[in-house]
């Protein structure tokens, strides 16, 4: 029985994902917006809209019980809650299941232990999967940053337990850097997860960033989609994703896909979700976390397997088998995405909030758009800077990097400063053109240039 | 007595936040002595946080925004009577 009514709490190009996946299997949608987003896209597209409060996000997109109320009063069968904000709030996911409305995603306990990273570590080493040391709980001040610290060795990174997306993250090279970062990266976290707890970890050097994709329903069935390659980072944001990865081959993808599914298991964990693993140089893979939500990069993965992450999300969460073997699961030609942000390259990525005058957007074959922008549209300072996402698909890598490097030409937004341009010098970079790149690349390519 | 006031404006529209976290105590206070090297207020667009510091040392002469007022770019934020 798939649901009659979904709330999606989210907004922005998300938003407007999950509300045509609602479309194509014929779910009503049900939107959710703050006083800031009134004109959105993700608003105009659903079936009906409820606005959640003021632009702060802590007032209307994390605010639970606004959108409970608004799950209740729309009569929805299941929240979808995008990425960020309340996707991996274990609280939120109970207070969905307190109120008989299903969560898509896995349940609160999965959510919660996945992001209990003690417990986490010990089921993991003693699996025997490697992972990287760290911290096996929550640090709650800067002198057990650095206790933490100095058994580990420097250098480490601090990384918030309510989220992802290079928020609430800070490196730190000895002891004093570790005292300042501990308060930005906690600030920091508070505002976009409404948590402010950090993790600690070693900080390992010119790593890839490679994780798997996996999908599992309520019935024990689990298969993995393959890899995407996500080291194309800045201030530990991705900015760059493929998939496949040029350092992965058919034998390191089956390793790597089946301790994913051993990780899933142990978590017992349901519906999408991802394992992320740093790589060196040598393949030697270690366990980093699990995104327990559908993430910003999956289209590249829906490109090269033909699978449909969102409606599968949406499917396994009404309780339905799933209907795919991994025997099914072929990365067919290669994906890769460029995440469009409102900052300025020319100004240090300095955000560029401010109302677009026009957009032209790229097409033609192999070339899609995942955005909530439109001529006129206004760009506020309340959300983060992702104005849309441009993937392209095509036969092979060399062919990919030609088509984004002819999509993003293409693709000309007036009225704020974005990233298209720096994106095309990125594909234009020799090293990245033959798939040398680790996540140290943009910090180099930067270096290099002066 | 005083030279030129100097004012701080914000380099990007966003919220104004007094402390480097929410919760915390205010990083400057009307009155107080500043360098060239304290964080007087910090800035948050698009979920990045910028902190501002003072081109000169000096008083804060008058802190001119509320704790998380949205503000445009290049409002002004903070006057600072300069040494």
């Amino acid at each position: 029985m798939l649901f009659k009514t979904i709330l999606i709490a989210n907004r922005g190009e998300i938003a407007v994902r999950v509300i045509r996946a609602c479309k194509e299997m014929g779910i009503k949608s049900i939107a959710v917006f703050s006083d800031a987003d009134k004109d959105s896209l993700h608003v105009r597209y659903a079936d009906d809209a409820i606005n959640i409060g003021p632009a702060l996000s802590r007032k209307s997109y994390l605010n639970m019980d606004r959108i409970i109320a608004a799950a209740k009063e729309s009569k929805a069968d299941a929240i979808h809650p995008g990425y960020g904000f309340l996707s991996e709030n274990s609280e939120f996911a109970q207070a969905c299941s307190d109120n008989h409305i299903t969560f898509i995603g896995p349940s609160a306990q999965t959510i919660a232990r996945a992001g209990n990273k003690s417990a986490a570590r010990q089921t993991l080493t003693e699996l025997g999967i490697p992972i990287i040391p760290g911290s096996d709980d929550i640090i709650s001040s800067p002198d057990m940053a650095c206790d933490v610290a100095d058994s580990v060795g420097y250098p480490v990174i601090l990384k918030a337990a309510g989220g992802g997306g290079g928020r609430g993250m800070r490196i730190a090279n000895n002891r004093e850097e570790l005292v300042t970062a501990f308060s930005t990266a906690s600030g920091e976290a508070r505002i976009a997860f409404g948590n402010p707890d950090l993790y600690l970890e070693k900080y390992i050097e010119n790593p890839r960033h490679i994780e798997i994709q996996i999908l599992g329903d309520n019935f024990g069935n689990y298969i993995h989609l393959g890899e995407r390659e996500c080291s194309i980072q800045m201030r530990y944001q991705k900015l760059i994703e493929e998939s496949p990865s040029s350092f992965v081959d058919e034998s390191f993808r089956a390793r790597l896909g089946e301790t994913a599914l051993t990780i899933a298991k142990a978590f017992k964990y349901t519906n999408a979700g991802t394992m992320e693993f740093l790589v060196d140089k040598h393949k030697n893979f270690y366990f980093m976390e699990v995104n327990a939500r559908v993430q910003v990069e999956h289209p590249v993965t829906e490109l090269v397997t033909g699978v449909d992450i969102v409606q599968q999300q949406i499917l396994m969460a009404a309780g339905e088998k799933l209907g795919i073997k991994q025997t099914d699961i072929r990365l067919s030609g290669w994906s890769m995405e460029c995440r469009i942000n409102a900052s300025d390259p020319e100004d240090n990525f300095m955000p560029s909030p401010g109302q677009i005058e026009s957009v032209i957007f790229p097409g033609g074959p192999g070339v899609r758009i995942d955005t909530h922008i439109y001529d006129k549209y206004m760009v506020t300072p309340f959300y983060d800077s992702l104005i849309g996402k441009l993937i392209v698909w095509a036969k092979d890598r060399p062919s990919a990097i030609m088509r984004m490097k002819r999509a993003l030409a293409e693709f000309e937004i007036t009225g704020i400063e974005t990233t298209i341009k720096f994106y095309g010098k990125v594909f234009e970079n020799d090293l990245f053109q033959k798939g040398e790149i680790d996540t140290h690349f943009l910090e180099n390519m930067g270096k290099s240039k002066s | 007595m005083g030279e030129k006031t100097y004012t701080i404006t914000s380099p990007v529209m966003g919220t104004f936040y007094r402390s480097s976290a929410p919760g915390e105590k205010s990083l400057v206070e009307e009155g107080q002595a500043v360098t060239t090297s304290d964080i007087v207020c910090m800035i948050e667009s698009m979920k990045i946080f910028t902190e501002l510091r003072s081109e000169q040392s000096g008083i804060v002469k008058k802190i001119l925004v509320e704790n998380e007022d949205p503000v445009m770019k290049n409002q002004a934020l903070i006057e600072i009577e300069p040494n």
